[in-house]
């Protein structure tokens, strides 16, 4: 894994450079996605399915792991190619702390709100920019196990509504949902420290 | 509360009988000739009507005859292994005590209340604590628990950190305390000038041997990250190896008036042979029960057996050429246990895990359990200035070198060690059965054995009690200073788990991070060289379809054993819930204590991720498959209730994913992987049921498949169509106007 073959390797990556401008990743760290994409591309096609996710067997187990995965394709789509994937994966690069904030700069893709997002979206499965108590009751199904009785999971997504929704419209938008996580760090909570 | 005074009652009985019977058979030696009442008479014919009594006169028949000497080594040691194991009974019955006082302390305050008990009855413990008994009998057991339950993948990501503090945090420890013993042996006042610079580092490497099983057991409970919990774990194997090879260095050493500079060279290369010999022997003796497993499938009665013979067998062949035993069985478990497992029977499997994990737990106990009764009954020699410097420099060193080594480290390491690990690691330092042992074989040349002994089990009982009880207040008390869950809301609580899920997963989606290189080409090679040999039919399976072949086989004997079943429990209570959409519906009113309720139930039940290690290593359970299982029902459970929207399109499934058990002879990669529908993001829980019957697929006894298991199967071309009752669905609304109405046999 010496810096010769990392750089021949390099060259193989597509958009490489532009991959690096945009997420922030290190070369190193792109490198290392990249093996790890063919790692996981076990046909060798240069693109991912779902399956190659779900054969991850943390993963799979993983409760809300199918989201996750879901959240890689986006509706339509079945394969994931490598500069998606990286697009992706840089949501959990932790947030840079010294950056400038100038308006003309572009909105990085693991700024807090880029990261809230994904949060936002893992629960709003029908996208229409809400979540509603049934996406909710279902997370929260998924989350806990068997033995929560249905009704207890119903107050729970009840509560949790009731102190989120501040326009009572019953659902939580995205910025109810921002909001109610303001004091929050989520740059800890959606972060990988590896992939700094 | 009738139950439990019962059961306290009885145990307190059955704890006093037992003890009362092995005083009154552990008395002193083996008599000369049978003792009272004893006559072993040839058998001669009675003159007259056989006579009922043993008469010592006459050489009648004795029709009652008891001979102890000849049971009373057997005898003495099950009586000692059943009263620990009462102990152990009885520690449970008191659930609470075992939270709160790590189970080391229990058993060491039993063994001290029993010796003090012994002591004044004047009676002496069983001579059983030899060096041999111990080095031969009761630690190969200890370590083959450990090893064999040692999670691999983390612990191969950690190995690094882990070799690092083992070895060089051991050297560290036992030099610091060494040389610092021996600067306070200078000072007049404390009368231990006798005691050399060799006998120093001797007992300081006898007690620089960290022994965490309190630790363990503690960091369970206050789940602490994986990390630290697999660095202490290692940590602590690999540091049993390192301070025997200290120890018999020095012992060695110590004989010798001088050393000389080459003696140092020599131990530094004697060190290495001992520890890469030892792994050697025990990766070739985990190689050869692979190997051996892969013939046993017509004796599978026997299979278990081939892994106790050969690890034991590379503990002692180890021993033989005094290299090291412990890392040599330790490598053979990790080694045999990814092979063999693949080529033994189900049962067996089960039955190796059991039987490892009582060995395992049996050792640690009876190991505790002396040292409470020998701290009673030994001659000991006290001198405040040394024990209590003892005790200091061990704290001092143990901290200190945590800190820099952690320092040192750090850069190395992908998720570098916060101020808060390190002083897990270091707080974390007890000691156990290990220098205990280690003290009662020092040889008897040394002039000040006793003091030595001394001073070990005043620092085993001082860290394991001291340090055992207050760990835990220590470390919930540096957790709740970062996070105040109570203050949170509910809705906040929620969406933090749903992110700590999300980075979970996405971890696991990166793998491993560091070492990939090698750990990829060793996986080729693994694949291609190692698995075509040892294991029997070495499809290149990947392992989730190994561990859903075995979930399932559990599963659905479950499934056929219970009347109700697990699967049909929450979703077929579904009540009939009104939707919440209509605004004429009052808000429901949340109290303190259903706030409360809420929380608990959140924390208790969210799937805790980091448990998945920690299941794993629990010193003193089994691994458990519950929480797989669970999952695996909840997809039982959503594929029942599952939602059509009705946007979602979804072309009929392939026939393939119907079939419960998989033609025999045919290739699994075919029928893995099932064609994806178009949509796949609409609805993840569908894709899970995708993937999940494909799963099924490969369930290969079609003998076991049982109504209810078929039943996700059948349904599956019917998912368009909605389910009958459901709360999402009335929410949804679209779906239901399909008209159609699964069938759900489960329901009835």
């Amino acid at each position: 894994m010496g810096s010769s073959s990392s750089s021949s390797y390099m060259r193989n990556i597509p958009q490489a450079q532009v991959l690096i401008h945009e997420t922030g990743f290190s070369a190193a760290h792109l490198l290392r996605l990249y093996e790890r994409f063919q790692f996981l591309d076990k046909g060798s096609t240069g693109e991912l399915r779902a399956q190659d996710f779900t054969a991850i067997p943390s993963l799979a187990l993983n409760p809300i792991g199918d989201r996750i995965i879901g959240s890689f394709f986006p509706p339509g789509q079945e394969k994931l190619d490598f500069p998606s994937f990286v697009r992706i994966m840089a949501h959990f690069r932790p947030t840079d702390p010294n950056r400038s904030r100038d308006g003309t700069q572009l909105e990085p893709v693991n700024s807090r709100n880029k990261k809230l997002r994904f949060a936002f979206q893992l629960y709003d499965q029908n996208g229409d920019g809400n979540i509603s108590r049934a996406e909710l009751l279902q997370v929260l199904r998924a989350m806990l196990g068997v033995q929560v009785p249905e009704e207890q999971l119903q107050s729970i997504a009840e509560r949790a509504i009731q102190e989120a929704d501040l326009d009572k419209d019953n659902v939580i938008s995205f910025d109810e949902f921002r909001k109610s996580l303001e004091k929050v760090n989520i740059d800890q909570l959606m972060s990988i420290r590896f992939l700094k | 509360m009738d139950a439990n005074t019962f059961t306290r009652r009885a145990g307190l009985l059955l704890v006093i009988f037992t003890f009362l019977c092995f005083i009154h058979g552990s008395r002193g030696e083996i008599p000369p000739q049978p003792a009272g009442g004893v006559t072993i008479v040839p058998p001669a014919k009675p003159d007259g009507a056989p006579q009922a009594y043993p008469d010592a006169d006459t050489s009648n028949l004795p029709v009652f005859t008891m001979d102890y000497p000849r049971i009373q080594i057997p005898f003495e040691i099950t009586l000692w292994v059943l009263l620990a194991s009462f102990a152990k009974i009885g520690f449970h019955v008191y659930h609470k005590i075992t939270i709160w006082v790590p189970e080391s302390c229990l058993l060491i305050s039993i063994g001290l209340i029993v010796g003090a008990i012994m002591h004044s009855v004047k009676e002496e413990p069983p001579a059983a604590l030899s060096s041999n008994v111990f080095f031969l009998y009761m630690l190969p057991p200890i370590v083959l628990d450990s090893g064999y339950f040692m999670p691999t993948r983390p612990f191969f990501e950690n190995i690094g950190t882990v070799l690092w503090l083992a070895v060089v945090g051991t050297l560290w420890n036992s030099i610091g305390i060494g040389m610092s013993l021996f600067a306070i042996c200078q000072i007049e006042a404390f009368e231990v000038q006798d005691v050399n610079l060799q006998e120093n580092l001797l007992f300081a490497s006898i007690i620089s041997a960290v022994d965490p099983v309190a630790v363990l057991t503690v960091f369970e409970d206050v789940s602490v990250n994986e990390q630290l919990y697999i660095v202490v774990f290692g940590e602590c194997l690999f540091n049993d190896a390192v301070t025997v090879v200290l120890y018999n260095m020095f012992s060695f050493v110590a004989d010798m008036p001088v050393v000389e500079p080459e003696d140092v060279f020599l131990g530094v290369a004697r060190f290495f042979v001992v520890g890469l010999g030892g792994m050697m022997f025990g990766i070739l003796f985990g190689f050869a029960a692979s190997f051996t497993t892969r013939f046993t499938s017509k004796v599978r009665e026997i299979e278990p057996l081939f892994i106790f013979m050969y690890s034991y067998l590379a503990y002692l062949v180890a021993e033989l050429f005094a290299i090291s035993s412990i890392m040599a069985i330790v490598s053979c478990a990790l080694t045999m246990k990814y092979y063999v497992e693949e080529n033994v029977s189900q049962r067996s499997c089960t039955t190796i895990r059991h039987v490892v994990k009582m060995l395992g737990t049996i050792s640690e106990t009876l190991i505790f359990f002396f040292l409470g009764v020998v701290t009673i009954t030994t001659e000991h020699e006290w001198n405040w200035g040394y024990i209590l410097f003892t005790l200091l420099f061990a704290f001092v060193w143990r901290g200190l070198g945590i800190l820099v080594l952690t320092q040192i480290i750090n850069p190395f390491r992908t998720i570098p060690f916060n101020t808060k690990d390190q002083f897990g690691l270091a707080y974390g330092g007890l000691r156990g059965a290990i220098s205990f042992a280690l003290a009662f074989t020092l040889p008897d040349t040394i002039a000040r054995k006793k003091l030595f002994v001394t001073a070990t089990i005043v620092i085993i009982l001082f860290t394991v009690f001291l340090q055992g009880i207050t760990i835990r207040p220590l470390i919930e008390f540096i957790n709740v200073r970062k996070t105040n869950r109570d203050l949170h809301s509910i809705n906040v609580e929620v969406h933090c788990r749903l992110m700590e899920h999300t980075i979970a997963g996405i971890e696991d989606l990166c793998g491993q991070w560091s070492h990939f290189y090698w750990k990829d080409k060793f996986m080729k090679f693994n694949n291609r060289i190692l698995r075509r040999i040892l294991i029997r039919d070495s499809r290149a399976e990947s392992s989730i379809v190994a561990l859903y072949k075995k979930l399932e086989l559990q599963n659905a004997m479950e499934i056929l054993d219970t009347v109700s079943g697990d699967i049909s429990a929450a979703p077929s209570v579904v009540s009939v819930y009104e939707d919440k959409k209509s605004p004429s519906q009052p808000k429901k009113k949340f109290m303190a204590s259903d706030l409360r309720k809420m929380h608990d139930i959140l924390s208790k039940n969210m799937y805790k991720i980091r448990q998945r290690t920690v299941a794993f290593t629990g010193k003193h359970s089994l691994p458990n498959d519950t929480q797989t299982r669970e999952i695996l029902i909840r997809r039982h459970a959503s594929i029942r209730r599952s939602i059509r929207p009705g946007s979602f399109q979804s072309p009929p499934v392939p026939k393939s994913h119907k079939y419960f058990s998989l033609p025999a002879g045919q290739g699994l990669d075919s029928k893995f992987f099932p064609a994806k529908r178009q949509s796949t993001a609409d609805d993840h829980e569908t894709m899970s049921e995708v993937a999940y019957p494909s799963r099924h697929s490969r369930f290969t006894k079609p003998g076991r498949s049982s109504a209810r298991a078929m039943v996700p199967l059948h349904r599956l071309d019917t998912l368009k169509e909605a389910p009958s009752v459901d709360v999402l669905n009335e929410s949804r609304g679209e779906s239901s106007s399909a008209g159609h109405i699964m069938p759900n046999p489960m329901m009835l």
